[in-house]
C-alpha cells in the first residue's frame, strides 16, 4: 500500500536585497498546489538555509535572488549541503539572473533557474514533475 | 534502515535521521511504530512548555526569548511550531522560523514546523510522537507553539508540563476565550505587548475570571505575567514563574497524575489513529471511502449499517 507523501519545500531569500514579493508569491502558489512550504523570510545566510532544510526535511529548496549575488550564494548552499551529507536535496533558483550565468549554475548542480516572467503554475508544474519525495 | 539502528542514530545525535523520522511520522509511514518502540526507552526526560494564544499575540517572539534564555544556560532546546493546513488545498505556509532566525544555526536548537493536516485542538496528530523524537535527541526543554486559533486549543494541556496562554490588551476575544474554557488550561497567563493601553484592565479581568473559576484540582494558582517580548521586557519574571510551576509539579504524586492523564489520551489517540488507518486500508483508501459514501447517498445503505459493515470487515479477520 503506497502512502502518498505531501511535498515539503523550503522557500528562502538569501542575500541582502529586501524584496521578497516574488518569493512570497511562489510560496502561496506552492501552498495552493497542496505543498507544505517552509518560508524563512529575508536575509538568509547559506548556513541558515541548509540548516532549515535539514531540520525540516524538505524535498527541495527554492531560492530567490535579485541583487546579483546568486553565483556566490547558490554555490555556497550547494557546498554546505554536500558538507552536511545532504547533497540529495535538490535546489532551484529564481529571480534576476543573467542568461549567461544559467548554464554555469546548472552545471554546478542547481536543478533549474526561473527568470522574471515565469508563471507560478509553471514552477509548480516543474516541482510536481521533477521532485519525488523519498519512498 | 532497521528500526533499532535508526533509533541509535537519533539518540547518538544524527540530526538528519531525526528529522527524517519526524517526516515519516507526519506522513504516517507504516514502519514508524517500530522505530518509536526502539526510541521509547530513551524518552521521558525533556520538559515540555506549551505556548498558546490567538494569532498575532507574539507567541513566536516569546518562544525566541525563551530559546535565548535557555541557551544562555546551555540547555539543549527543541521547538515545535504548528501552523494551519489550508482546508481547501491541503497545503500550508509555515513561517514561524522567521522570528527565531538568530538561533537557526545554533546546533543546540532544533526547530521543526508542522502543519495541522486537518487536526483540531491546536496541535497536529503527529505532535506527541515528534516531541518524543526530540526528547530522544536529548533536548532538555521543548517549546511547543500551537496554531493560535484561540478557542479550542485544549490539547496542549495534556501534552505540555507547563502551559502558557499569551494574550494582548485590546483584543476582546481573549476574554471570550477564557470564558469558553481556556481558563482551565493555562498555568501561566502572559499579557504580551504590555506597553499598550488597557493592560491593567486586562489583568483585572483575568484575575476575576480566575477567582470565579474556583480552585484547580491540582492546587496551582495560575500566575499572570506582563511582557513585551520584542524588547525582552518581563522575560525574567516569566522564566521565574515557569521555574516556580516546574518546582510545584515536581512531586512524584503530581508527576504520576499528569503522566496518567497524558498517556491515557495518547494511548487512545494512538489506537484511534491506527484503527482509522486500518479502516482506510480495508475500504481501499480515500477512493473506497468515497464510494462507500456514494452508497449511502444513493440510499442503498444507511450510514450506521455501512459503518458497522466496514468495522466488521476488520474485526472478523
Amino acid at each position: 500500500m503506497a502512502v502518498k507523501r505531501r511535498i515539503r519545500v523550503l522557500v528562502a531569500k538569501p542575500g541582502l536585497d529586501g524584496h521578497d514579493r516574488g518569493a512570497k508569491i511562489i510560496a502561496r502558489g506552492f501552498r495552493d498546489a497542496g505543498f507544505e512550504v517552509i518560508y524563512t523570510g529575508l536575509h538568509q545566510s547559506p548556513e541558515q538555509i541548509v540548516e532549515a532544510a535539514i531540520q525540516e526535511d524538505v524535498d527541495v529548496i527554492g531560492m530567490s535572488s535579485l541583487a546579483g549575488a546568486h553565483n556566490h550564494l547558490f554555490r555556497e548552499v550547494l557546498k554546505l549541503l554536500a558538507e552536511r551529507g545532504a547533497a540529495d536535496i535538490p535546489v532551484f533558483g529564481g529571480g534576476i539572473i543573467p542568461d549567461e550565468d544559467i548554464p554555469k549554475l546548472k552545471k554546478e548542480g542547481i536543478k533549474e533557474i526561473f527568470t522574471p516572467g515565469t508563471k507560478v503554475e509553471d514552477v509548480v508544474r516543474w516541482v510536481e514533475k521533477t521532485i519525488h519525495p523519498r519512498e | 534502515m532497521k528500526a533499532d539502528e535508526w533509533a541509535k542514530k537519533i539518540v547518538g545525535g544524527d540530526v538528519r535521521a531525526a528529522s527524517r523520522l519526524m517526516r515519516d511520522i507526519d506522513d504516517r509511514m507504516p514502519w514508524v511504530p517500530d522505530v518509536m518502540k526502539a526510541l521509547y526507552p530513551h524518552t521521558g526526560r525533556a520538559y515540555i512548555i506549551g505556548i498558546t494564544g490567538s494569532p498575532g499575540v507574539g507567541k513566536s517572539t516569546l518562544v525566541d526569548c525563551l530559546i535565548e534564555h535557555y541557551r544562555a544556560r546551555d540547555a539543549k532546546i527543541g521547538v515545535v511550531v504548528i501552523d494551519p493546513t489550508s482546508p481547501f488545498t491541503g497545503g500550508a505556509i509555515l513561517g514561524d522560523r522567521i522570528r527565531m532566525q538568530r538561533h537557526s544555526t545554533d546546533s543546540g536548537v532544533f526547530i521543526r514546523s508542522l502543519a495541522t493536516r486537518g487536526s483540531m485542538g491546536g496541535l497536529s496528530r503527529s505532535t506527541s510522537d515528534i516531541l518524543r523524537v526530540m526528547d530522544a535527541m536529548g533536548k532538555d526543554v521543548i517549546l511547543l507553539e500551537t496554531v493560535g486559533v484561540g478557542q479550542d486549543e485544549v490539547d496542549v494541556v495534556h501534552t505540555a508540563h507547563t502551559s502558557m496562554i499569551v494574550m494582548i490588551p485590546g483584543l476582546g476575544d481573549d476574554i471570550q476565550a477564557i470564558k469558553a474554557g481556556i481558563l482551565e488550561i493555562g498555568d501561566i497567563f502572559v499579557i504580551n505587548k504590555c506597553e499598550r493601553p488597557g493592560v491593567e484592565r486586562m489583568e483585572r479581568e483575568i484575575m476575576m475570571m480566575l477567582e470565579l473559576g474556583g480552585h484547580r484540582d491540582d492546587g496551582w494558582e495560575p500566575a499572570i505575567v506582563k511582557t513585551e517580548a520584542i524588547k525582552g521586557v518581563g522575560v525574567r519574571e516569566l522564566m521565574e514563574t515557569i521555574v516556580r510551576h516546574r518546582t510545584f509539579r515536581e512531586s512524584p504524586e503530581k508527576k504520576r497524575l499528569f503522566l496518567r492523564k497524558a498517556l491515557r489520551i495518547e494511548l487512545l489517540n494512538n489506537i484511534r489513529d491506527r484503527i482509522s488507518q486500518r479502516v482506510l486500508e480495508e475500504v481501499g483508501q480515500e477512493e473506497g471511502l468515497l464510494s462507500a459514501v456514494d452508497e449511502i447517498i444513493a440510499g442503498r445503505k444507511d450510514l450506521y449499517s455501512k459503518s458497522e459493515e466496514i468495522l466488521n470487515g476488520i474485526l472478523c479477520e
